[in-house]
């Protein structure tokens, strides 16, 4: 009897485990929600000390933005508290009013400005590329992609590397029979949208079959958890092809295919034709997605990754002196800030993109007047 | 100090019980201190009560607020998909399409096939360290060791599989002329099963440890062999108890996250064999949790959350029965 009795209490005990067990996931969206309310009552702290800007979005950017504002804590000793929980996160954040800045790889979409207090305006931060990086130890060439082959590989139409299709844009190389696997992003991630935006422009099917997103219904693949996963499936898979950051594949030392851009011309993915890919006509406001450029020397795959801020800065007893603050270090970071880009792999805003950003940034009011002169 | 006095007392008392002459000095002040001493422990006793009642309603409350909070998040997205979320095949948050199908399917597959590749491991090892070897030092390391397996993260798990299952599985795959992709639901099964070998084996033992030696010794005595004797004295003894460590590997093994999103190909796709990769709830909510950028698709994570937490208590119920059936046998 005795044992019986423990028995069910070990079961109980199980219970309860397992449920603690499948619940700790949910306890992380609950220190999410706690950690809003926190954060709002830390930037009613902040605002009292107005001498830290608190930002929050993109994972891609935070290494340059850690850089870029240790800098400028050096000349202008003004801290920043900014937080790489991802894009999407740092829209939320802004909404709420929890953070001076958002960053993010992607542009509001309508929903998410709908949601917007008040409007907010994106300013071009940096630009990054997305490359093909693929594994086929035989292939000493550096493989070239025309937009429809890519389209047609992601889309599980073209199985084998030695397809004719491929074959007829890689001439001279000897393609192996090895099956095609593809990596893809199984978080959601700014380099998924770019990647998935740049496919639906180039392909039809792609557009009504899969579109673009952040997360999309991959139709074949194997997904990785950050570029780490995607990168680490490519490296172990033999004939897989995935998309990763091109800082990330730099950093790495992975192999990379060349792409054909808008003007027939294929480009190897380089900081320098990233740079080239933003130097298009760009709209006043700056909400331009850079792949499939016109830029003759552009490469395809590439986009911004914007600073978000709200066009009125006066709200929630900001002061005057604070919103000077935010908006000269933007300021700073689309000029003397560009110079750390390099160096990290990312790609320097071009001369065109720095006119809009400026103008955004001049576009900004405190209470109706403009804050910087 | 009290102790002392209070062994004093009793020692007195005791050198005193042959005369008979206990009740005679010592009364007023022996009583005295007992009822001071019984008002503290009473005191003690309530407040000790008091605190395991609250931690009991704690956990309640607990387990209900997630509960009501997993309702209430997810309202959105029932009313926009409704109950056919549950077998809708397609997850395409483009087209804000939820289905949670492909991932139940993906997390029971995977927690079941671990479950059968671990249960003869687990049960073996219980048999060994409850009945061959229940003492000695390679017994405590051997049980140590198994215990151990239960300590190490699962992130841990997750680039072993990646960096040494994945391979071998890819090259048995190759064999048996599947696509070799390495990753699926195959792998993602065999780390869940090492994963969870400790649970069952560690309640195994001691439930085979607990079983009355007389009864052994009766079925010994009658000339049955060491076999014998576990097949149809300690196994029949101890089946409920063995039966919870299953339940408990069960669901470790369904809400497992880490170990699993590395090495099951995260695709939404549902699997069409074993070797294909799939996706479980655990890892979608992980994986997409961050970027989920609309209403509906955050509410559809958070009813896939949902989802797994009824599904955890089903199971549980469904075991429960069980093992309350084996035990009025």
């Amino acid at each position: 009897m005795n044992a019986t009795k423990q028995i069910k209490g070990l079961t109980l005990a199980g219970l309860a485990l397992a449920i603690a067990g499948s619940m700790s996931l949910f306890s992380c969206n609950g220190t999410s929600g706690n950690g809003d309310t926190k954060k709002s009552d830390s930037t009613a702290n902040a605002a009292g000390d107005d001498n830290t800007l608190l930002g929050a979005g993109s994972t891609f950017i935070y290494p340059l933005f850690s850089k870029m504002f240790s800098e400028y804590n050096k000349t202008n000793g003004l801290k920043v508290n900014y937080q790489s929980i991802g894009s999407g996160g740092g829209i939320l954040q802004l909404t709420n009013k929890t953070v001076d800045f958002g960053a993010s790889d992607a542009v509001l979409n309508d929903e998410q400005t709908a949601k917007m207090p008040s409007p907010a305006i994106h300013i071009p931060m940096t630009a990054g590329a997305v490359v093909l990086s693929y594994n086929l130890p035989e292939v000493k060439d550096t493989l070239k992609l025309t937009p429809a082959v890519l389209a047609d590989i992601f889309l599980g139409k073209i199985t084998k590397w030695n397809d004719a299709k491929i074959a007829a844009i890689n001439k001279g190389v000897k393609l192996p029979a090895t099956g095609i696997v593809i990596a893809h992003r199984s978080d959601g991630s700014g380099t998924s949208n770019i990647f998935t935006t740049y496919l639906s422009k180039v392909s039809e099917e792609w557009e009504k079959k899969v579109g673009k997103g952040s997360s999309v219904n991959w139709p074949v693949g194997l997904g990785g958890k950050g570029n780490e996963g995607v990168a680490g499936l490519i490296k172990q898979t033999p004939g897989a092809v995935g998309y990763i950051e091109l800082s990330y594949a730099i950093q790495n030392g992975m192999a990379y295919a060349k792409m054909q851009n808008k003007a027939g011309n294929f480009i190897t993915p380089s900081i320098a034709s990233v740079t080239a890919a933003a130097n298009i006509q760009i709209p006043a406001d700056a909400k331009v997605s850079l792949t499939n450029t016109e830029a003759a020397e552009g490469y395809p795959i590439s986009g911004f990754t914007w600073a978000l801020i709200y066009k009125e800065q006066k709200y929630d007893n900001r002061s005057a002196d604070r919103s000077t603050k935010l908006l000269k270090l933007l300021w700073w970071n689309i000029h003397e800030g560009q110079q750390y880009c390099q160096a990290l792999n990312y790609a320097p805003l071009s001369p065109a993109a720095v006119a809009v950003a400026e103008a955004q940034l001049k576009s900004a009011t405190y209470d109706g007047k403009p804050v910087l002169q | 100090m009290d102790t002392s006095i209070d062994n004093n007392v009793i020692t007195r008392s005791l050198e005193n019980t042959a005369g008979n002459y206990i009740l005679k000095t010592p009364e007023k002040v022996k009583s005295n201190k007992r009822i001071s001493r019984s008002y503290r422990q009473i005191r003690t006793e309530n407040g000790f009560r008091r605190t395991l009642v609250i931690m009991a309603i704690a956990m309640i409350v607990l387990v209900f607020g997630i509960f009501l909070t997993l309702i209430v998040q997810s309202i959105p997205s029932i009313k926009t998909l409704g109950i056919g979320y549950l077998w809708g095949k397609t997850w395409d948050p483009v087209q804000n399409i939820y289905g949670a199908f492909p991932f139940l399917i993906g997390t029971l597959l995977t927690s079941f096939l671990a479950l059968i590749i671990s249960i003869p491991f687990s049960f073996a090892i219980a048999i060994f360290l409850g009945e061959y070897f229940p003492k000695g030092p390679i017994s405590n390391f051997l049980k140590n060791t198994v215990e151990l397996i239960a300590a190490v993260p699962s992130v841990i798990y997750g680039f072993w599989g990646l960096a040494v299952l994945v391979p071998i599985v890819r090259s048995f795959e190759n064999k048996i002329d599947v696509p070799p992709l390495g990753i699926g639901i195959f792998t993602s099964s065999l780390i869940l099963a090492v994963m969870i070998i400790p649970y069952a084996a560690s309640l195994g033992r001691s439930m085979i440890q607990m079983v009355p030696s007389p009864l052994k010794e009766g079925a010994y005595s009658l000339g049955a062999t060491r076999y014998e004797v576990i097949r149809s004295v300690i196994l029949p003894y101890t089946k409920s108890g063995l039966f919870a460590g299953i339940l408990l590997s069960l669901g470790r093994a369904l809400g497992e996250t880490m170990a699993v999103t590395m090495v099951i190909g995260n695709t939404s796709l549902i699997p069409k064999s074993i070797f294909a990769p799939g996706n479980t709830m655990a890892s979608v909510i992980a994986n997409e949790f961050t970027e989920a950028d609309r209403t509906v698709y955050l509410s559809a994570l958070i009813e896939l959350g949902l989802v797994l937490f009824l599904v955890t208590v089903v199971i549980n119920m469904i075991g429960k029965r069980i093992i309350s059936k084996f035990t009025n046998e």
